[in-house]
């Protein structure tokens, strides 16, 4: 579904992702683990068209997208749960789930769509007209994957969903990911959080300082040994 | 000091304000979205008032033709900044692009004053706009009035458009969060354009109205008014609409009451007030009247 082949990107003059492959197939839970500063928010931003590439190719279902305008992106239905939630913050829960739904395609679908969001986001249901910026950041989370799931998603890229969040909401966030997936949704999800992207996710990419530097089976690597080391603290 | 020379000073002062509310409400909207402090925007009122000026006396269009052409002409120079000045620069900041419209702001006056010299020229509007009705001792113009009901009916509508449409929507997500907006599917740049159409119209009627008050019009007669204007926008809470018309008013009611009431030696420092007026409210309040507490910014 999705095909990254040597892709780089540069800030102005520094280069920060260098030469980076990764695939996702359709239905597939894929997860990109690395340290801070590694590049993981500068690859999704890239997919999602906030970036441009500096050379590589990104296929979406076979057609290029690399570099195209992020609208243009987000109408083939790549949809990015960003990092840090940014949800609108002035405007209602409401608001921010329209605004979800802001494209012709994802707006013929809101009845449905809302619908499967308040089933699985009650909350959302609740403070459906409190403004956004009042909620608690487990509760803005909840809001930005929302959101994201009215844009009728085709591949779902997720920035870090648990950073900032208690355990208990962490767990609550990584079911909702669980559900998805069993509902056949497509994902690519980052997190620092390696054990519980290992756990979920069917195929990991360990990247380090712009280059992938493991890929394989979740399952294999949640038990090597090197993995341990570096990225589950220890045996 | 009788009470109908105060009254009519207060009037003076929201005949005033009502150009100013109309210039805050353009820069506002722009504003709101780029976070671009557009000191373009009272050069593009001056682009307007020629235009009317030379399509009236050099080729004898009527009035309304010639404002109907004027809205396009400010809408045409407005997209050009916006494309060649201050698009480029939008990954640059917020600094870079204020002083990229100082640039364009420059231009324009020189522009001006190449293609229609520095000296002052005459504008009249015809005899049916500039009559004055006396309402107990006030004298209010035709123009006057239509700029009062105007800034009104534009607020209204604006409003409206803003919180009850989709394009309006697009427009609050972009002022909220751009880069979220961007990952809505919403087209930034046309909301920038929409923005600056709507800006760059209201820009051309405010020139409109400013020229027909003080009858003659120069290169530079827009810059000084125009930084007024966004003193009002900012004193009104800057990216509310309501709050661009308040302050546009409330500047122009003390601007008047200062130059009608104090005594002849200081009345000539009337700009300076003006901008002492915007010191002391943001001290107070140092996101506008009716800025929210957080602050307008994101
Ligand atoms: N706007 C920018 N300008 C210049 N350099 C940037 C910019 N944004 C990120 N970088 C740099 O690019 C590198 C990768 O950043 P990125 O945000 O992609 O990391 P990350 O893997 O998402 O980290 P984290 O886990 O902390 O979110 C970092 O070294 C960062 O300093
Ligand atoms: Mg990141």
């Amino acid at each position: 579904m999705l095909e990254v082949t040597d892709l780089r990107v540069k800030y102005d003059t520094i280069r920060v992702i260098h030469g980076v492959s990764l695939n996702v197939r359709e239905g597939e839970l894929v997860a990109l683990i690395g340290a801070n500063g590694a590049g993981k928010s500068t690859i999704l931003k890239t997919l999602s068209g906030l970036l441009k590439p500096e050379s590589g190719e990104i296929l979406f279902n076979g057609q290029p997208i690399g570099g195209l305008a992020c609208h243009k992106i987000v109408q083939q239905g790549i949809v990015q749960v960003p990092e840090g939630r940014q949800i609108f913050s002035k405007m209602t829960i409401k608001e921010n789930l329209r605004l979800g739904a802001f494209l012709e395609v994802s707006r013929k679908r809101w009845e449905q769509n809302l619908e499967r969001v308040f089933t699985l986001f009650p909350i959302l249901k609740e403070r459906y007209h409190q403004v956004a910026g009042t909620m608690s950041g487990g509760e803005q989370q909840m809001l930005a994957i929302g959101r994201a799931l009215l844009s009728n998603p085709r591949l779902l890229l997720l920035d870090e969903p648990s950073m900032g969040l208690s355990p208990l909401m962490t767990e609550q966030v990584f079911d909702v990911l669980r559900t998805l997936k069993q509902e056949g949704i497509t994902m690519l999800l980052v997190e620092q959080n390696a054990y519980d992207a290992l756990e979920i996710s069917d195929r990991t990419y360990i990247l380090e300082t712009g280059t992938i530097t493991l890929e394989g089976d979740s399952r294999r690597l949640i038990n090597d040994p090197g993995v341990k080391q570096a990225y589950l603290g220890g045996v | 000091m009788d009470t109908l020379y105060v009254l009519s000073q207060l009037v003076n002062g929201l005949k005033l304000g009502s150009v100013y509310a109309m210039v805050a409400i353009g820069y506002s909207i722009v504003y709101g979205i780029l976070r671009l402090i557009n000191f373009a925007h009272g050069d593009i009122m001056t682009v307007a008032v020629y235009t009317i000026l030379s399509l009236v006396t050099i080729f004898g269009l009527p009035l309304w033709m010639s404002i109907g052409a004027s809205v396009v002409m400010a809408v045409v120079v407005g997209l050009i900044a916006e494309r060649t000045a201050y698009r480029p620069l939008r990954a640059a900041g917020e600094e870079t692009t204020l002083v990229s419209s100082l640039a364009v702001s420059i231009f324009l006056q020189n522009l001006m004053m190449m293609i229609f010299s520095p000296q002052r020229k005459a504008f009249h509007l015809p005899e049916n706009l500039t009559f004055l009705h006396n309402f107990n001792g006030i004298r209010l113009s035709t123009m006057n009035i239509i700029t009062f009901i105007a800034v009104i009916v534009i607020l209204v509508i604006l409003t409206f458009v803003i919180k009850r449409t989709r394009v309006g929507m697009a427009m609050r997500a972009c002022s909220d969060n751009m880069d979220a907006s961007r990952l809505m599917g919403i087209n930034i740049n046309h909301v920038v354009v929409i923005a600056f159409i709507i800006g760059s119209s209201l820009a051309a009627l405010s020139g409109l109205m400013l020229a027909g008050e003080y009858k003659t019009i120069d290169p530079m007669m827009g810059f000084v008014p125009g930084l007024k204007a966004f003193c009002a926008a900012v004193l009104g809470g800057i990216g509310s609409l309501g709050g661009a018309v308040l302050g546009g008013f409330v500047l122009g009611v003390a601007e008047m009451l200062f130059a009608g009431l104090m005594p002849t030696e200081i009345t000539p420092y009337r700009d300076a007030f003006v901008f002492v007026v915007l010191i002391l409210v943001l001290m107070v309040r140092p996101n506008g009247i009716l800025g929210s507490r957080e602050g307008g910014r994101s």
